[in-house]
């Protein structure tokens, strides 16, 4: 019995004000925190940020860039909100993701000479479909026998990373490349088209378009809001006549064939061919962005845009001496933060009484 | 679980692979690319950038190349670097070297494979830039490419190797099947078997070349498959620490490993970029720069042995020295016939010397190497 016991109190109604603000306290936190950690190792923390932001968002190359990079974050985060609206924890992005490129690479590889109308949506469906194979794979175990999805989604990411490992280093394999891991370049008609003169491809009118139809179906489908209530509630879905099973495997392909469609877009906007090592995370940091965003699709949009700020500024302050880590500390701040700031919308903090637990 | 608790689990195990993340990435030991303070302001700056694929503190690679840098602007103080480093091999590297190249960089060094497309391509957009490529293929009129002749630090290794071993196996830690791998792998084999035929190289695949745990992790299977010594190819020095903590032997790379395990490194194969880095930047700024596809060996001092740790005994030293003069003499290469693959068949006939080309897309191993590489 301890008098300086706390005890986290649920608030019955945190106030929306709460609910807005907290956030973005979390973050201005995250980068006081950050901030504090810049003046220990010697760097004056406002020119830090601001060559940081300044590059990523304040230059019309650094946004594009900047947009680069959120384009995947996008796809992939949106793909993980679907699940993770009915609480299936598809950790697997990052796999689908993989996959979803493999199988985009496929068709180039075998058939170079198709004219771009047929190569293009050619590459996005296969893409899509082994994705979202990759989803049912763990799908189908977790609807017949509850195997938990948190495992299975995790380990099929080393296996889909090991598969395109083995193609680019084996059967794949470009013929004029003296042996290195990739696979030819694709033709030109397997290259989505960009922006511009910028790297920006047509991935994020995809993933823009995306987000609002899922925004609307999240909102005002049935199908919607049957995501939410098996979330929410298995037991209360079940009494509803909700079909769980038929749901889980129809959620996890979805939500694995968008993350599918980024692992397109990166080979065949990006690289140009498949290589090892294609994505740098996209599928873990993606899982953050969903999370921050708490599953809004349109919050999705702009918090990939803001990490894909903090990594495209993150390698540009290490022009003026800042080390690598820094942003991936920002990163991980920014999330603690808004955790934090999560538990203290919905609970409120007191002293435990005498005889409670 | 509920899924109430769940989800708060769910939250607990998001927090912790963030700071895991954040833990990888954080391993540097910050050394600011600071331009040596106040030279004559007479003459213009040389401003020269890199870009290194792991931590400037990983004791390997990347520390290897941070180190030619730091030859360089003690030897040019004129010369202005700027690095960036952890730059993954994807979408990023392109991004980074453009914005080097904008930023006024007149020469900008890449250094890992994976960065060949993107060099190209910045290259073709930046004509008055001079990008110099480690360790690809591809040339443009202002990107050249260069890289060493490690295996013959490594066939020389391969003979101390050789000489220490008691159980006849000796481990290999490697990180990707690459032609660049293959080729140190046969190399040191050759040596090893130059001066004891029946030890054989056990190798393994990490598919990393930067993962400390990983590469630590596959040295201790090798010493468990009853390897006495081990052997590497991977940017850190966790083989070598395994070894120490095993009380067995160990060959580094890149740097000189003795300090991370000074009980166990044996000697190191080691790169010696500086010297290199400073006759290119004269080169351009002397406006003698080519194109060229620069693949230096031990006459030039790129690549050599550390020196022996006091376990190496006399014999073994005089051994080494021995076959590094026959390949200082030029008579004679690592690969020079007769050589067997591990089907023992002949692949290299009797006084033949194999090819740059061929080495450079070497894809089979030489007898005595346990392994395999995958296949078309």
């Amino acid at each position: 019995m301890n008098r300086l016991a706390f005890k986290l109190e649920k608030r019955l109604n945190p106030s929306p004000a709460m609910i807005a603000i907290v956030p973005l306290i979390s973050v201005l936190l995250a980068l006081l925190l950050g901030a504090i950690f810049l003046s220990l190792t010697g760097q004056n923390p406002l020119a830090v940020y601001a060559t940081m932001f300044g590059e990523a968002l304040g230059s019309k190359y650094g946004f594009t860039e900047t947009l680069v990079k959120a384009i995947p974050l996008m796809l992939s985060a949106l793909g993980i909100s679907i699940a993770f609206k009915m609480q299936l924890w598809n950790i697997g992005a990052e796999g689908q993701l993989y996959m979803g490129a493999l199988a985009a690479t496929w068709l180039p590889l075998t058939y170079p000479n198709l004219p771009a109308y047929l190569m293009l949506p050619g590459m996005a469906m296969l893409a899509m479909a082994a994705g979202g194979i990759w989803g049912l794979i763990a799908a189908i175990p977790k609807a017949i026998w509850k195997v938990d999805e948190i495992i299975t989604t995790l380990m099929l990411n080393y296996v889909a990373i090991l598969w395109v490992d083995y193609l680019v280093y084996g059967p794949w394999k470009d013929p004029k490349g003296f042996n290195f891991p990739f696979t030819a370049q694709f033709p030109g008609a397997a290259r989505l088209p960009g922006l511009g003169d910028s790297r920006v491809n047509a991935g994020l009118v995809l993933a823009v378009l995306l987000a609002i139809l899922l925004a609307v179906v999240f909102k005002y489908s049935r199908w919607g809001y049957e995501l939410k209530v098996i979330g929410a509630s298995e037991q209360s879905a079940r009494y509803a006549g909700m079909h769980i099973k038929k749901k889980i495997l129809v959620v996890l392909f979805l939500s694995g064939a968008i993350s599918g469609l980024a692992g397109m877009t990166e080979v065949s906007g990006i690289v140009g061919r498949l290589q090892h090592g294609i994505s740098p995370g996209y599928g873990y940091t993606a899982i953050i962005v969903a999370w921050l965003s708490k599953l809004n699709p349109l919050a999705i949009v702009l918090v990939s845009i803001l990490f894909g700020a903090l990594q495209v500024g993150g390698y540009a302050v290490q022009v003026v001496g800042v080390p690598a880590a820094v942003a991936s500390m920002l990163q991980g701040a920014i999330l603690f933060f808004v955790l934090g700031g999560e538990v203290l919308t919905n609970y409120r903090i007191r002293r435990a009484q005498r005889g409670e637990k | 679980m509920s899924w109430k608790r769940r989800s708060a689990f769910f939250a607990v195990m998001l927090v912790s692979l963030m700071l895991i993340l954040a833990g990888c990435g954080g391993s540097k030991t910050a050394s600011a690319p600071k331009s040596p303070a106040d030279s004559p302001a007479s003459e213009e700056k040389i401003k020269v950038a890199f870009v290194y694929v792991g931590p400037v503190g990983d004791a390997g690679w990347t520390t290897s190349h941070d180190n030619g840098r730091k030859y360089l602007v003690e030897k040019m103080p004129n010369v202005e670097t700027t690095i960036v480093e952890n730059v993954p091999e994807g979408a990023d590297a392109e991004r980074v070297i453009t914005q080097l190249a904008e930023k006024g960089n007149k020469i900008i060094f890449t250094t890992s494979y994976g960065y060949m497309d993107p060099t190209i391509n910045v290259a073709a957009k930046y004509p008055e830039v001079v990008f110099m490529h480690n360790s690809g293929f591809k040339t443009a009129k202002n990107v050249g490419t260069y890289f060493g002749r490690i295996y013959q630090a490594r066939y020389l290794s391969g003979i101390v190797a050789g000489k220490t071993t008691k159980s006849n196996t000796i481990g290999y830690v490697a990180a990707h099947p690459i032609p660049e791998v293959i080729r140190g792998i046969n190399a040191f084999t050759l040596g090893v078997q130059s001066v004891n035929p029946n030890a054989k190289v056990k190798v393994i695949w990490t598919n990393t070349w930067y993962d400390p745990a990983a590469e630590k992790e596959a040295g201790n299977t090798l010493l468990a498959a009853g390897a006495d010594v081990l052997a590497q190819h991977q940017d850190t020095p966790g083989p070598m620490q395994a070894a120490e903590q095993q009380g067995k032997f160990g060959i580094g790379y890149n740097t000189d490993m003795s300090k991370m395990a000074p009980k166990a490194v044996l000697t190191s194969a080691i790169w010696n970029w500086g010297p290199y880095y400073v006759k290119t930047v004269e080169a351009v700024k002397n406006k003698t720069w080519t194109n060229e596809q620069y693949w230096g060996g031990l006459s030039d001092g790129i690549v050599d042995l550390a020196p022996f740790g006091p376990m190496v005994d006399e014999g073994t030293k005089s051994l080494v020295a021995e076959a590094k003069q026959k390949i200082l003499s030029k008579k004679w290469d690592v690969f020079t016939g007769p050589i067997k693959d591990q089907t023992g068949a002949v692949k290299v006939a009797e006084g033949q010397k194999m090819t740059d080309a061929e080495m450079l897309s070497f894809n089979w191993f030489v007898a005595g190497v346990d392994g395999t590489i995958p296949k078309n």
